[in-house]
């Protein structure tokens, strides 16, 4: 069970700013519980951003990236309400899908 | 030639001046930091993933009763979520005593929803992937009072009780290190390392700390709320658990809202 993503896409100018907060507990695997057990690693390790058909971004994460990342980027080549869609995927295999048109 | 100990005398003062200047606004570079970072967030609070997972949890039919909550009552009739956050803690006639946020949002989801208070409560504060609803749902209802100001008329008697209650406790000293809330928050312009402590029974240093809670404390990597804060106090001055909802928590809110009174809500924040 995921949670949303909130995806905030706006035009500038000839770019579109890209804003996401990602819901993800991004575990490094380096943490013990109370217990003393290790906490198992469980951290998004791809990201890609689609628009209009093309991969606008795509990124390698790892455990370095903090809890409920938040990414921000521009591209070039698209227009307002157009669908700009972030996936990403973390190293247990689950994935997340949210998009927004572009304002 | 210019006379040299009146230049040396010159430099001195100069020097001199310059200094304590400088150590003064040690003190206050720390929380220029922390705002230089709130506004690199503006928009993107992550509170804002707690805000959408509240605002599920409000409209959702959930629990035995399978209802949802807009018939619960905050202060400002069933369902009034606008500026209700601004309004608490009060006094209400259904439950017959002072209540805060948490402690409402409680009976609402017990009366309405059917749920079991055990179960509510055991995931008071979220850990990760324990999401705790309450948290979501205390984002959700104190965003609904940004921008308005905090109104406690304190018209009930019970509620001028538990603001002399929160009074009192505020200046106890108690716990194994004899503190009192008054120890740390009593003054201004201190700090805790690189934490500044407003000064509490203060209108200042009351709207300056009230206004910004619930927030999304970085270094928990969590939403949390004004009982989260004060059970964590009470942690951080080795007194015995605080008990979440309990008297002397309301009456603690109490007394920080209502010295906050007039404050415009800025929750949910973010700090460190």
């Amino acid at each position: 069970m995921t949670d949303p993503m909130r995806v905030r896409a706006t035009l500038m100018g000839d770019r579109v700013e890209v804003k996401v907060l990602m819901s993800h507990v991004m575990e490094t695997g380096q943490r013990k519980d109370i217990d003393g057990n290790i906490v198992p690693a469980r951290y998004i390790v791809k990201v890609a951003a689609h628009c209009n058909g093309r991969e606008v971004l795509s990124a390698d994460w790892g455990p370095s990236i903090s809890k409920n990342p938040y990414l921000a980027f521009r591209f070039k080549g698209a227009a307002k309400g157009d669908k700009v869609s972030i996936t990403w995927t973390d190293n247990a295999g689950e994935s997340r899908s949210d998009d927004v048109a572009i304002a | 030639m210019i006379n040299n100990r009146a230049l040396w005398k010159a430099w001195l003062l100069a020097v001199g001046v310059m200094v304590p200047w400088n150590t003064v606004n040690a003190e206050s570079s720390s929380e220029d930091a922390i705002a230089e970072y709130r506004a690199m967030f503006g928009d993107d609070n992550p509170a804002e993933l707690w805000l959408i997972r509240g605002k599920d949890l409000w409209q959702q039919r959930r629990g035995p009763k399978n209802a949802d909550l807009s018939g619960c009552d905050l202060g400002r009739g069933p369902g009034v979520i606008e500026g209700a956050y601004a309004e608490l803690p009060r006094w209400f006639a259904d439950t017959g005593r002072v209540q805060d946020l948490e402690t409402r949002l409680i009976t609402c989801m017990t009366m309405l929803q059917g749920m079991a208070e055990a179960d509510i409560l055991a995931v008071r504060f979220g850990d990760g992937d324990n999401k705790s609803d309450l948290e979501a749902l205390v984002a959700y209802v104190a965003d609904a009072s940004k921008g308005h100001a905090v109104s406690l008329p304190m018209t009930h008697s019970q509620e001028k009780a538990a603001y002399a209650l929160g009074a009192a406790l505020f200046y106890h000293r108690a716990g194994p290190h004899d503190y009192s809330c008054n120890t740390c928050h009593g003054e201004n312009k201190k700090r805790i390392r690189l934490q500044a402590m407003s000064k509490l029974d203060d209108a200042k240093g009351a709207r300056d700390a009230y206004t910004h809670w619930p927030a999304y404390r970085v270094s928990q990597g969590e939403l949390r709320t004004m009982e989260w804060r004060l059970q964590d106090c009470y942690r951080q001055q080795r007194m015995p658990q605080l008990k979440f909802g309990s008297e002397v928590a309301i009456a603690l809110t109490m007394f920080l809202a209502k010295n906050a009174e007039g404050g415009v809500m800025a929750a949910p924040s973010i700090k460190r």
